[in-house]
Formats: C-alpha cells, sequence, structure tokens
C-alpha cells in the first residue's frame, strides 16, 4: 500500500467518525435482521425435536455474526474496496485448500477441519465474489469494455468451478450467478448479455453429458416424476411437499408438525427448514417470512441506491440479489419446482458458514451507508 | 476510445436503471413462490392432509434375493435360506429402554447384539424396522407371540439369509456377506440397498456385488395408529439378483480339500481350452457362515491371529518361489531362443562354477546326474546343474520378458480381489526395487526358481496351461455363466511363435517326470490309465549356505522346504493343468505330486 493511500484512509476513517454516529450501525437493517433469526430459531427449535443443543451452537454463530458485523462496520468502505483483492485472493486459496487438505464428507470435498468448526470456504465466496468484482468495475468505465468483462468474467470463473468440482453445483452455481449480476449491474452491454445466453443455452446439453454426476442428474429427473423413485431421492421432495401442503393457510401451530416431528423430513434443520416452517406456520408463515425478507432487501436496495461510489452500489446490490437467489433456489427446491442443489435458506437454516458470511456482507453493507461523498479529480 | 472513468452521473443513472430492472424480476419471481406455496397449501391442501394422516400409508422397502451361486453342474455353493429376526420400530414404542429389557427377560439377546442394535438405529430412516435378533428359534417365537400384546412397537418378520451349503469348501472363492459397515454405507447407493443389511465383503461376492444384489422393490401398507401393518395396498416386487454360475466343479475342488487334510498350501486347476478355473483352493479355509449375521470379536481375532492364516487366499495372493517347477519354461526358453539344442549335452559333476566367482552352487544329488546329461534328462531328474548353465547361456534378459508372457510377474487378471502379482526380477526391477544393479549369479539363482522370483500358485497354473495348449491360452475366469447366459471368455495373448517340437520335446520330457523310472514324480504312475506330464518342485523357505547340507531335524517345521508339482493331461491332447503348493511340505515328489494326481484322476474319470 502505497504512502498517500495510507494518508487518505486515516483521513477518511478520521472523517467518518466525526459524523453523528461515533459507532457505525444501521438499525432497520438490524431490526429486519432480528425478526429472521427470531423465526429461524422457533423452526429450528421445532425440527430439531426440541433439542437445546442446536439453538446453543446456532446463537453462537449468531453472536459471533453479529460481532463480525459490527466490526465490519467500523472499516471505512474505501478501506474495504481497497481490501477486495486480497480477501478474494484469499478466500479462492482456501477453495484449493480444499481440494488439497479438505474432509471427504459422503464424496463431496468441500470443508477445512479448523477444530473447534468445519470452515466451508465456497460460503465465503458468496460475499468475496462480489466484492472483489465490484471493486474492480468500480474503478473502470460504465458499461465496462469487452477487455473489462473478459477480466470480470475470469474472475467469476476460477472460483466457481472449483467449486462445482468439489462437487457442489448448487453452491457453484450461485456464486457464478451472484458475479454475474455484479457485471448486470455495472451496466453490461445488451449485446453481451444476449450473446451470453445465447451461450449458456448452448452449454446445457453438453454440461448435461460431461459436468453434472449421476446423482445430480438423478435429482433433476426425481424433479420431473419423483412417484418414480420414492425410496430414493423422490422421497425428500414428496415428504416436503406433504409437510408443506399440509400447513394449509394456518398452519399445524408451533411445535405440532407432524411431519417434521416425525422425522419424515430429511436435514429438516438445514435445507428444508422451510417446510417446517410452512407446516407449522401455514401459508400465513411463509408469506410472513417473505416479507421480513423483502424488508431486508429493500434496505439493502436502498442503500445501495445511495451508496456514494460505484463500488458501494455494485456490492451493495449484488449482495442483495444473491440473498434473494438462495432463497428463491431454496424455496423453489423444497416446494419441488427447482432441482435439490443443497442452497440453504439465508438466515434461517442451521450452518454457521453461512451466517458468519451473510452477517460479514451486512458489515461491509453498514459500512457503505455511512460512506462520505468521494470526490473524483 | 472511452475513457476509464466515466461521469459519476451516468455511472448512478445506469445503475438505478439495471437495479430496477433486477428488483422487478425479484417481485415476479417472489409471485411464482407464493403462488406455489399457495397452491400446495390451499388448492391442495386436501390431498396433503390425507396424506399426511400420521402417515398412516407407508412405503416399505422389499428387499430383493441375492443371487444365488451354482458349481459348473449346477450344485448350489451359495443360496438363501427364509429366517424370522425380531425388529423394532422405534416410532411406535414409548420407551424403548424398558421394551429391550422386557425381552432380555423373555429371550436371550446378547450385549452384542443390543450395541449392534443401537447403533443401526441411529442410521434408520423413520418408521423403517430395525433389527434386533437374527434367526429366532421356534420356541423363541413362540415365546414373543404369546407376549406380543404387551410388547408395542415389535415386528416379527421373515427375511432370507445368505447361506454357503458347502461351508469351507469354497470360502476363498465365493468370499461372504456381512453386515454393511459404516465406511461401506458412505460410498453405496442408499436406495438400492433399502431393506438389505448385508453386502459382499470379499471373494466374489464382492466382486460380483452389483450382479448379486437385485432391485430393490416397495410396498405401500396402511398401518394403525400403534403401527401394526393392516393390509397392503400396493406392490412392485423386488427383482432377484442375477445368479451366477462358475466354472468350479464341486468334485474336483473337494478332491482337492480332502487331499490336503488341512494343511497349509494352495492348489488351481484350469480347463486348458477354455480357460475356466476347474477348482480354486487354499488350505486351511474358514466357515464363511460365521460372518454373515456379524461374528463375534473373539472367533474373527481367532482366525486373523492365527499362525495358519485361514484368512489368506494363498491360491491367488500367495507368493512363493517356483522352485523346479520353472525348469519346463525355462528349457522351452532356452530351446526357442537357440542356446541349448536337444542334443546338447553338458558334465554334471554335481556343482556349478561360474568364471570370475569362487563359490560352487551344488547340486542335491550327490556327485551330479552324469557326464552327458541332455535337457530332457535335466527335467526328467530335475538337474540344476544343466539349469544354471541354461541361465548362465540364456541370460537375465530373454528369460525375463520371455517368462513374463507366460502370465509371470503380473496379474492373471482374475476376477478375485486381492490377486497379487508375484515377482518376475528383471535388470530393471532390482534397480528399482533393490537399489542395485543386476549380477549374473542372480541369474544362476533365477535358473531353478529361487532367488528374487516369487510366484502365486494360479500364475503357476496359467504357466503350466500354456504350456500344455502349446502358447494359446484363454483369460482364466470363474464364471461361466450370468443368469445362464454365457460368459464368452477372451484369448489372453497372441499365440507364441515357437517350432511345436519344442513344444513337443517339453511335453515329452514332463511325461517322462511321471512315466519314466528316473523321473522325480514316478511314484505315481502306478494303475494309470492316461499319460501325466508334470514337474516337480522344492522351494527353500530359507536359504542354506553352499557347505551345508538340508536337515530336516535341525529346522523349525515352519521353515522346511515347501512342495509344489505342476501337472497336466492328457498328454497328447491336454484337457486340464494342476499347479499346487504345500507350504513345509518338503519334497515336491512325495508330498504335492500325489494330491495332483487324485485331482487329475477325478477329472479324468467323469471324462471317459
Amino acid at each position: 500500500m502505497q504512502n498517500s493511500d495510507f494518508v487518505r484512509i486515516l483521513k477518511t476513517i478520521e472523517r467518518t467518525n466525526k459524523g453523528k454516529y461515533p459507532f457505525k450501525v444501521d438499525f432497520l437493517l438490524i431490526i429486519a435482521l432480528i425478526v429472521l433469526l427470531a423465526i429461524s430459531m422457533l423452526a429450528l427449535f421445532s425440527a430439531t425435536g426440541e433439542n437445546i443443543d442446536y439453538i446453543n451452537r446456532h446463537l453462537a454463530f449468531i453472536g459471533a455474526g453479529f460481532f463480525l458485523m459490527l466490526l465490519i462496520s467500523q472499516i471505512s468502505a474505501r478501506t474495504i474496496e481497497l481490501w477486495a483483492f486480497y480477501i478474494f485472493g484469499l478466500t479462492t486459496i482456501l477453495l484449493i485448500l480444499v481440494i488439497i487438505i479438505g474432509i471427504d464428507v459422503k464424496g463431496a470435498q468441500r470443508w477445512l477441519d479448523l477444530i473447534i468448526f468445519r470452515l466451508q470456504p465456497s460460503e465465503l465466496l458468496k460475499v468475496s465474489l462480489p466484492l472483489a468484482l465490484a471493486a474492480y468495475l468500480g474503478r473502470r468505465a460504465t458499461p465496462p469494455i469487452a477487455k473489462h468483462v473478459f477480466w470480470s468474467i475470469s474472475l467469476i470463473s476460477v472460483p466457481s468451478f472449483l467449486i462445482i468440482f468439489q462437487p457442489d453445483l448448487g453452491t457453484g452455481i450461485l456464486v457464478f450467478a451472484t458475479g454475474v449480476t455484479t457485471l448486470f449491474l455495472a451496466g453490461l452491454r445488451r449485446r453481451y448479455i444476449a450473446g451470453s445466453l445465447f451461450i449458456f443455452l448452448l452449454t446445457i446439453p453438453l454440461m448435461w453429458i460431461f459436468m453434472l454426476r449421476d446423482y445430480q442428474k438423478q435429482r433433476i429427473l426425481t424433479l420431473l416424476s419423483p412417484e418414480d423413485d420414492i425410496l430414493g431421492s423422490g422421497w425428500n421432495i414428496i415428504q416436503s411437499k406433504t409437510a408443506i401442503g399440509s400447513g394449509g393457510l394456518y398452519g399445524k401451530g408451533w411445535l405440532n408438525g407432524t411431519q417434521s416431528q416425525l422425522d419424515f423430513l430429511p436435514e429438516s434443520h438445514t435445507d428444508f427448514i422451510i417446510a417446517v416452517l410452512a407446516e407449522e406456520f401455514g401459508l400465513i408463515g411463509v408469506v410472513f417470512t417473505l416479507a421480513a425478507y423483502a424488508i431486508l432487501l429493500s434496505r439493502c436496495f436502498f442503500i445501495s441506491a445511495h451508496a456514494k461510489s460505484q463500488f458501494g452500489r455494485l456490492f451493495a446490490g449484488s449482495f442483495a440479489v444473491m440473498i434473494f437467489a438462495h432463497i428463491f433456489v431454496n424455496l423453489g427446491m423444497v416446494s419441488g419446482i427447482l432441482p435439490i442443489v443443497g442452497a440453504p435458506l439465508p438466515l434461517i437454516s442451521f450452518g454457521g458458514n453461512s451466517a458468519l458470511t451473510l452477517f460479514m456482507g451486512f458489515g461491509i453493507l453498514t459500512s457503505i451507508s455511512h460512506e462520505p461523498r468521494r470526490i473524483r479529480s | 476510445m472511452q475513457s476509464n472513468f466515466s461521469d459519476p452521473e451516468i455511472e448512478r443513472k445506469i445503475y438505478l436503471k439495471r437495479i430496477t430492472l433486477s428488483i422487478i424480476f425479484i417481485a415476479l419471481l417472489t409471485l411464482i413462490l407464493v403462488a406455489r406455496y399457495f397452491d400446495l397449501q390451499i388448492t391442495n391442501h386436501e390431498d396433503f392432509v390425507t396424506n399426511s394422516e400420521k402417515n398412516r400409508v407407508h412405503v416399505r422397502p422389499l428387499a430383493p434375493a441375492r443371487g444365488i451361486i451354482y458349481d459348473r453342474n449346477g450344485e448350489i455353493l451359495a443360496h438363501n435360506i427364509p429366517i424370522t429376526n425380531l425388529s423394532i420400530v422405534r416410532e411406535h414404542t414409548d420407551d424403548l429402554n424398558a421394551l429391550i429389557n422386557k425381552l432380555r427377560s423373555l429371550i436371550e439377546i446378547s450385549d452384542n447384539e443390543i450395541d449392534v442394535f443401537l447403533d443401526r438405529l441411529k442410521r434408520r430412516k423413520p418408521y423403517e424396522p430395525t433389527p434386533l435378533k437374527y434367526d429366532l428359534t421356534e420356541k423363541m417365537q413362540a415365546i414373543l407371540a404369546v407376549n406380543e400384546f404387551d410388547l408395542d412397537g415389535i415386528e416379527i418378520s421373515a427375511k432370507l439369509k445368505r447361506e454357503y451349503p458347502e461351508k469351507e469348501l469354497f470360502a476363498h472363492v465365493l468370499g461372504y456377506v456381512g453386515r454393511i459397515n459404516e465406511s461401506e454405507l458412505e460410498n453405496i447407493d442408499t436406495p438400492s440397498y433399502r431393506g438389505t443389511d448385508s453386502i459382499g465383503k470379499t471373494g466374489l461376492e464382492k466382486f460380483y456385488e452389483s450382479k448379486l444384489l437385485g432391485q430393490v422393490g416397495s410396498q405401500n401398507v396402511e398401518t394403525n395408529a400403534r403401527g401394526r401393518v393392516m393390509r397392503t395396498l400396493g406392490e412392485n416386487q423386488p427383482t432377484a439378483g442375477n445368479d451366477l454360475m462358475l466354472t468350479l466343479d464341486k468334485e474336483i475342488q473337494l478332491t482337492a480339500f480332502n487331499e490336503f487334510q488341512g494343511r497349509k498350501g494352495a492348489l488351481v486347476a484350469l480347463d486348458v481350452k477354455s480357460g475356466e478355473i476347474l477348482a480354486l483352493m487354499s488350505s486351511p479355509s474358514y466357515d464363511p457362515n460365521l460372518f454373515i449375521s456379524g461374528i463375534t470379536q473373539e472367533k474373527y481375532s481367532a482366525l486373523l491371529k492365527s499362525d495358519d492364516k485361514p484368512l489368506f487366499n494363498r491360491a491367488v495372493a500367495g507368493q512363493y518361489p517356483p522352485g523346479s517347477t520353472i525348469k519346463p519354461l525355462f528349457g522351452l526358453i532356452a530351446l526357442h531362443t537357440q542356446h541349448i539344442f536337444p542334443n546338447t549335452v553338458i558334465k554334471d559333476p554335481g556343482y556349478f562354477l561360474m568364471e570370475g566367482i569362487d563359490r560352487p552352487w551344488r547340486e542335491p544329488k550327490k556327485g551330479g546326474h552324469g557326464s552327458s546329461v541332455d535337457l530332457n534328462q535335466a527335467i526328467t531328474e530335475s538337474c540344476d546343474v544343466f539349469f544354471y548353465e541354461i541361465g548362465a547361456r540364456v541370460g537375465i534378459d530373454a528369460l525375463s520378458s520371455m517368462s513374463q508372457k507366460f502370465g509371470l510377474g503380473g496379474k492373471t487378471g482374475l476376477d478375485l480381489p486381492g490377486e497379487t502379482n508375484g515377482i518376475m526380477p528383471s535388470r530393471q526391477w532390482k534397480i528399482e526395487k533393490r537399489g542395485s544393479a543386476w549380477f549374473d549369479g542372480d541369474t544362476i539363482n533365477m535358473s531353478i526358481g529361487q532367488g528374487f522370483m516369487l510366484v502365486t500358485p494360479i500364475q503357476l497354473a496359467l504357466m503350466t496351461g500354456i504350456i500344455a495348449n502349446k502358447g494359446r491360452f484363454m483369460s482364466p475366469q470363474l464364471i461361466k455363466a450370468v443368469n445362464s447366459i454365457p460368459i464368452k471368455s477372451q484369448l489372453l495373448n497372441t499365440p507364441f511363435e515357437i517350432q511345436d517340437e519344442h513344444w513337443k520335446y517339453i511335453h515329452n520330457a514332463m511325461a517322462n517326470v511321471v512315466h519314466s523310472s528316473t523321473g522325480t514324480a514316478k511314484l505315481i504312475n502306478k494303475d494309470l490309465n492316461y499319460k501325466i506330464a508334470g514337474k516337480t518342485g522344492t522351494a527353500q523357505v530359507i536359504s542354506i549356505s553352499a557347505e551345508e547340507d538340508y536337515d530336516k531335524s535341525k529346522i523349525d517345521p515352519s521353515q522346511w522346504d515347501h512342495a509344489l508339482f505342476i501337472a497336466f493331461a492328457p498328454l497328447d491332447d491336454p484337457e486340464i493343468a494342476v499347479a499346487l503348493i504345500v507350504e513345509n511340505g518338503e519334497f515336491g515328489s512325495v508330498t504335492a505330486a500325489p494330491i495332483a494326481k487324485s485331482v487329475l484322476d477325478a477329472y479324468m474319470k467323469n471324462r471317459i
């Protein structure tokens, strides 16, 4: 880092701290977060068979996440922008480490064993990739010229493919989509959009033949007719649809869901948690959850629209779209309109890696919302 | 040329346009989600409520019957017998511990059974019955039936259990099935194993697991509130696994097994024309039935720790020096490479001297085999000095590369797990594995089947078969047919370009081993109505220095020489090839050859 950069950072920190809030927080964001976490606790308690251990473990992650969020909020957006590439580089190295020394669970190598918990680097990419792209594109011409588009695509592809070959198709696609969103928000020209859509459609059959593993194909085929495979992967879809459908408008009441209580539901505390919510709190519960997400995302979009820098805008916007993509894929797969790919429901599913990553993102968002106007020479 | 920096206002405008588009898109997708959940929760609510009504309709897996294994004549070697098991459906019992205690007061259930049960309980699907006790006796069934009213959650059901009626006779070929363990569980396709709790652990049961398993079926059953099955609503029958017909002949296998009388060793018999394996046995053996519903720890470690290593498949994994049984092959190579001719004779003073080496290589026969020994006599009487001479003349390179064509030093490609390579040494091998150059003395040691060279009994049998069939051989195989569809065997090699007279020369020399009055295996030629070609072998387990003599009484029995014998018959048109080793059996002629004769007799008797 050059000396002049360093001085500028110091000055920026000084200036922001002189403002109205000596300690930077975003109250609306936090309120939306608390509502969602409350929903998460209710659902988790029920899904784990009233197991307080899970709640405690989850609370520990949330506590750490909150702390991390507040900590990151205090760093100026400018500093974060300068760090973006290092953060991206570090997370990508972690992805490579996973290939070398990762833990193998059921044929997929996704985790690093850090003794106190298992780190899933692919989750971190969901923040570090849009961060790096926002920093890269934020300082370049709008709309991005061909060369910059090329480099951005490279930046997106490397981690995405590392993840897909773990194999973790779901996370890989979500990371890829997040990167593409950043490009789109940066004003990617329409002809590029049309061109890449065309190429994408062409690659689908190739992906089916060369990239998808048998079990992944199985899941897609299962979606089309789950009844063909009631003992295998169709089991999950039939059970989760039954749980959701039997919930009705008002639900069966908290802790009264028969499907999830009787362990018919697989993974009920992680990827399938919305089925527990839908069974016990009904459509009203689902819509209420979606409304809480809507408030959270609105706040993100508001911050992005009012960001003072292109970096801030791009990151906040991409981060919000990334969260929505998770919501859509998760609710879609549990209700049987998308294949089961393993995408957690943000802030509600049990899982430390996902929670910590999201809180880091919200920390950056808070920092962006307090960013002072930049003067360009 | 575009500038690298654009107007912040334009930048912001473009962004706002794009983010608005994104928000519209998000709103649309949200509508789709809401519509989907509305469809499930409001429109189709009633259907799902019926479905979930205590989930009274269950899908139950129906385990397929595992494929049956026969010998070549249709004798059953592995099949399934019905047994009655006691299982517990966890969801239907309020107090599991109380139930288990009650059951233990009624019938005998060991701690081991409880541990296994608790372990399986953690991995079951909801409402899946978890087996607690296998193979209930009729008395136990009666006791449980009387008390059933008081035992909510138990289920008594008939299941199929694997059984090997021939017990230890085919253990090393068939292997056995056992309970699926933790690590296997992570690698199998779980749905295919629903309802099945065992998997092939070793042998053919493991190699052909996917063929033998069959396809799982399912059954929709309606249960009452207590969980008892009231009626079956629909069934999707399981498909039984494929039946395997082996190339093995039970009678030949049994003959070999009885002849061994529990001594350590192995025997392989091949059909020369088809490459089919007629017998493959390793002795001592074990009863595979012990493993099926879980062997106790003590019994297992007894098998593991036994000095006789009964679990070890010597026929494909045991590696031994071939001893003199290698002589026909090396003689053939010497003829083919024209280092030795049918009329070549050498003087055998009882020892062999090599230029530059002081120490002589000695011969077991004091004083040697005479002053004009030819190849025929050298094979018939097993003269070492002649073969030292062959080693010196032919050299390691030709011996090594030609021997490899006869299947030595590599896997025969058999469909059994655990086959080892043996060692067919070469200059390169010694540099890689021993880190030193090949010496001419190494070749001399090897020329009588000692030194670095190691073979497995199956390799030895294959070599014998290739010699018998004059170079043309089919890949050895154990499976004759799958579900009555014959398996085509493949040609193992391209036939060698070795002159017919050389083959004939070696065949005759091997026949003299048995039928000549000076042959080392003349003991077995009594009452033979067909002609056997053979070769005896004695392999040193420990090296005895040239000055010392082999004195049995001074050596621990576990280090006595191994006895070997290879043979094929009938001489004129060979049909069967046999190779065997009796560990610490000392002399091939006395210990090993009679076993081969019995096996050949068993084959020839049925043929004529």
